[in-house]
């Protein structure tokens, strides 16, 4: 993990076992199935649901700072907690979290590599007991840090003109049009295809079977074939932007490239926009299963 | 409690690949079947024996897997 740009971002399974009672240590469990926290969960860690306190369901959009920093307030946390997050799905929501807790300023987060599959895997001890953190108060946001996100103006004028790396980060068949969404899950769009422009990085491709993510050299490689340079801005999306915080870490944490974007209207509002071009087929990069 | 008895495995449901994680925490089995591509939890089940929550995992899912239309 050293050779990482931010290697400070990412924390082993074991680093949590010598910190499950470090005081300034909140470990927070962010799942895409939203069940698995009661079913274990490592000792001490509380639970946040991304439907419902990561999200502003009415609005479609991130939280905003009222409630980001109500979140802080009820979970314990102050502007000087190390924030430990890791999820199922190799830790997707929790990078959701991280982007959103980096977007609001809080200045020290990581993310447990490998996530609950790790910890699991590692046959590491679960508890299914829910802790009460006591809440703190006064958590002061700094004002969202909007270069962080891409909005469709700034998607559009990357498709068109070049002007940012777009990485589609979902599976080869969505981004082919095969599809209209993940295998088993509900359709959210209209249309299948990519973005014009689009290069096909499928997520997983960044990880190793135990949910690790790759070493650094395999991610430039990756990263580099699809277009991804030093100095140039890349956004990255997928359907409705949780698996491309994924690639966005990767890109600016682990590979450090400075501009980076997650484009979180991704797939669901491209999808469904009228009057908007849309690609079909693999693309300049062929298409590669998830390993 | 720690997470006993752990497996992964790959296998084709409904025309769909998918990865199966069983393990044994306490007196039962959690089972749980992902779409390999792109990773999304398609169910979760728990039961007193290995077989019987993989069974039940692999049903959901291919309830779920079904109903996926491929458009081109």
């Amino acid at each position: 993990m050293s050779d990482y740009a931010h290697p400070e971002a990412l924390v082993s399974t074991e680093w949590v076992v010598q910190h499950l009672k470090d005081p300034n240590v909140r470990m927070i469990e962010v799942d895409v199935d939203t069940s698995a926290y009661a079913q274990g969960h490592v000792p001490g860690a509380i639970a946040w649901n991304w439907t419902t306190q990561l999200s502003d369901g009415i609005r479609r959009d991130i939280l905003s700072k009222a409630d980001f920093e109500r979140l802080m307030n009820e979970s314990g946390i102050r502007p000087e907690t190390t924030v430990v997050l890791y999820g199922d799905s190799n830790n997707w929501f929790a990078a959701w979290a991280f982007w959103q807790m980096k977007i609001y300023g809080h200045k020290d987060v990581r993310l447990m590599n490998g996530g609950r599959k790790k910890w699991i895997s590692e046959g590491r001890e679960l508890d299914t007991q829910t802790p009460a953190p006591t809440p703190s108060s006064g958590y002061q946001a700094s004002e969202a840090e909007n270069s962080l996100r891409a909005f469709l103006p700034q998607v559009q004028n990357a498709s068109e003109k070049a002007a940012a790396a777009l990485i589609d980060v979902r599976s080869p068949q969505e981004y082919s049009g095969e599809i209209l969404a993940p295998p088993g899950l509900p359709e959210t769009c209209q249309r299948g295809g990519h973005i014009p422009a689009a290069r096909s990085v499928p997520w997983g491709l960044a990880c190793n079977d135990d949910g690790t993510f790759k070493p650094l050299a395999e991610l430039q490689a990756l990263y580099g074939e699809a277009g991804v340079e030093e100095g140039k801005p890349a956004i990255a999306y997928c359907r409705i932007g949780e698996r491309s915080s994924h690639t966005w870490f990767v890109l600016k944490y682990l590979l450090g490239v400075k501009d980076v974007k997650n484009y979180d209207g991704s797939w669901t509002e491209w999808g469904n926009l009228v009057g908007v071009p849309v690609e079909r087929g693999a693309g300049k990069k062929s298409a590669k299963g998830v390993s | 409690m720690k997470p006993q008895e752990y497996s992964e495995r790959n296998l084709e449901v409904a025309g769909w690949p998918v990865h199966l994680t069983t393990y044994r925490l306490g007196d039962k089995f959690h089972s749980i079947a992902d779409n390999v591509s792109p990773g999304a939890c398609l169910a979760r089940t728990t039961a007193d024996t290995k077989e019987e929550a993989e069974a039940q995992a692999l049903a959901k899912a291919e309830r779920l897997l079904a109903r996926t239309r491929r458009i081109l």
